[in-house]
């Protein structure tokens, strides 16, 4: 086990020790004889949070993280359980549906840039719909647009995975409970409501777990698709450190930000679980 | 006669979700066939965006995005295939063997190297990157290979998943190999390890998935082609306006075909490796 751990301390416990050491400094990446690095004390973390992009940052991660987790844990669930049905060919819908999963997301990322063209897709099916009413819509650059594109195609992405875990969940179900559902005649929603969702409350933990932390590390549609823009309306987090730390080489500052960024996912992860595993008592 | 009609409904509405799966996939590899970049963009705008007619195929795309010089494509599929199976080859044995060690050996603070170990298991990579950039240029590892392979190998994650199937493995089994004299190697070389096929193809997947599809660390640690992944060359040969078309989507499949013909020969282990990453 000796290679395991000693990889372990190089590769991931000294970063993170460096991380909290380097955000108290003024390092560089690249060494500025005229400045010396030095200590700084909370210098970074005062600038971290009193200025206004890193709140821009977050909020619209957070904006993110809360729109995509209950959208795409819906649209899983519902597929999950529309493969669950009687469904004719379900082994091969669930091979296909499985798909953009395994699609790197620089390649999604290409393809939608395509399908949100001025002249693409969704203009054309916004303007069929509406009659020519409405539209072109330059989804991407539009500042009420560019972060619901965003999480459309990382939905898209992204929901395959949560399906299997749903669908997994699913089978796990004991069947006497739908049996005894169907005696008392309950409907289809209120199965859904009182056997279905109850009974997935695990899967459900990890889901929202596991989306969370996913989408608090958006980076790569962002990076490609928008630079963060427009004005800042899709600037995430990851974008933030890797402006500062890699473009700017102000590695001081981009630790403090990952420092916060760490501290962040963890406080939501710990109260996720904490609420979510709290219900269960009640 | 209601059965009927809802297993017509659910059928409509499967066949539904297969065309919004499928169109963007579809729009690639059309788009890749077309040799005409004027028709291409005709084409975005309607429906012939995802189809391409068996009379208008042309390779030229595919023979122009694997003659460029500046982008040697072959390249940038060869440095992603030895990064990405380095990482999970090597992976395997060093996260499996700490498994091992947690799960099998006595030691003096066992219990707070796993713990260490599971707690890690929560720090992004995104939230290392930087400390870890300026490890790595102290160093002098940028734009090679081992700066995109070593810090990756150990993984708390595959630790966590070798680490729960070791402990599920009857203990009468390795008591049984010791009476006959092996040694604690001889006990993971011979009779861990090879049980723990259905972990290692979770690991592997799992792992192979986010090296293969890397692309903050690459963009922050290659400069030049020698070492760059085939994620970030496509990245920036779509970066580089005018985009065309017609190439980068020729590009976009020569990247996502190794993929997918692995996961059409392995699909059930896929879908088998997502659930295991999630049931704890």
């Amino acid at each position: 086990m000796g290679p395991g751990v000693l990889l372990t301390l190089l590769f991931i416990v000294t970063p993170f020790v460096l991380s909290i050491f380097l955000s108290f400094t003024n390092q560089r990446l690249v060494p500025n004889l005229n400045i010396p690095t030095e200590f700084i004390g909370f210098r970074n973390y005062e600038r971290v949070l009193g200025r206004p992009d890193f709140w821009n940052a977050l909020g619209n991660t957070g904006l993110f993280v809360a729109l995509i987790v209950p959208i795409q844990g819906a649209i899983a669930l519902g597929v999950a359980m529309l493969i669950n049905s009687k469904l004719p060919m379900r082994n091969l819908f669930r091979g296909v549906f499985f798909i953009p999963t395994v699609m790197t997301m620089v390649v999604v990322s290409v393809i939608w840039a395509v399908l949100f063209r001025i002249d693409g897709f969704f203009n054309q099916f916004l303007d069929l719909l509406s009659f020519g009413m409405l539209g072109p819509v330059d989804w991407l650059t539009n500042e009420t647009t560019a972060m619901g594109s965003l999480i459309l195609l990382s939905a898209w992405q992204g929901f395959p995975f949560q399906m299997v875990i749903y669908l997994a969940g699913l089978q796990a179900i004991n069947p006497e409970l739908y049996e005894a559902a169907k005696v008392e005649g309950s409907t289809s929603w209120q199965t859904f409501r009182h056997v279905t969702f109850p009974s997935l409350r695990n899967t459900h933990v990890f889901i929202v777990i596991a989306t969370t932390i996913l989408g608090f590390k958006l980076f790569t549609q962002v990076n490609l698709l928008t630079q963060g823009g427009p004005q800042g309306a899709t600037e995430t987090v990851v974008q933030l450190i890797y402006q500062n730390g890699f473009q700017q080489g102000k590695v001081g500052f981009a630790s403090a930000l990952s420092v916060v960024f760490f501290l962040t996912v963890l406080l939501i992860s710990i109260a996720q679980r904490y609420i979510l595993t709290n219900e269960e008592t009640k | 006669m209601n059965n009927g009609f809802a297993s017509v409904a659910r059928l409509t509405l499967a066949v539904f979700i297969l065309v919004v799966v499928l169109a963007p996939i579809m729009l690639m590899f059309a788009t890749s066939l077309k040799g005409d970049e004027q028709q291409i963009l005709i084409d975005f705008g309607t429906w012939r965006a995802f189809w391409v007619f068996p009379g208008d195929i042309s390779l030229e795309n595919y023979r122009q995005v694997l003659s460029d010089v500046q982008a040697p494509l072959l390249r940038f599929l060869f440095n992603s295939a030895v990064i990405t199976v380095s990482v999970v080859v090597v992976g395997i044995f060093v996260n499996s063997a700490v498994a091992f060690s947690l799960s099998r050996l006595e030691f003096k603070g066992r219990g707070l190297l796993l713990a260490v170990f599971v707690s890690l298991i929560i720090i992004p990579m995104e939230a290392l990157a930087v400390p870890l950039l300026l490890m790595m240029n102290r160093v002098g590892w940028l734009d090679t290979y081992q700066v995109q392979i070593v810090p990756f190998i150990a993984h708390p994650f595959s630790i966590f998943l070798f680490y729960q199937f070791f402990t599920k493995l009857p203990r009468d089994l390795d008591d049984a190999a010791y009476v006959e004299g092996a040694s604690p190697w001889q006990v993971y070389w011979g009779l861990a390890l090879p049980l723990s096929l259905p972990v290692i193809a979770t690991v592997a997947i799992l792992q192979s998935l986010e090296i293969w599809n890397s692309y903050l660390w690459p963009l922050m640690v290659t400069r030049g082609v020698e070492a760059r992944p085939v994620s970030l060359a496509l990245a920036q040969f779509f970066g580089t306006p005018p985009p065309i078309w017609g190439d980068v989507m020729a590009f976009s499949v020569l990247m996502s075909l190794p993929v997918l013909l692995v996961y059409l020969g392995f699909q059930r282990w896929f879908i088998q490796s997502a659930v295991n990453a999630a049931i704890k």
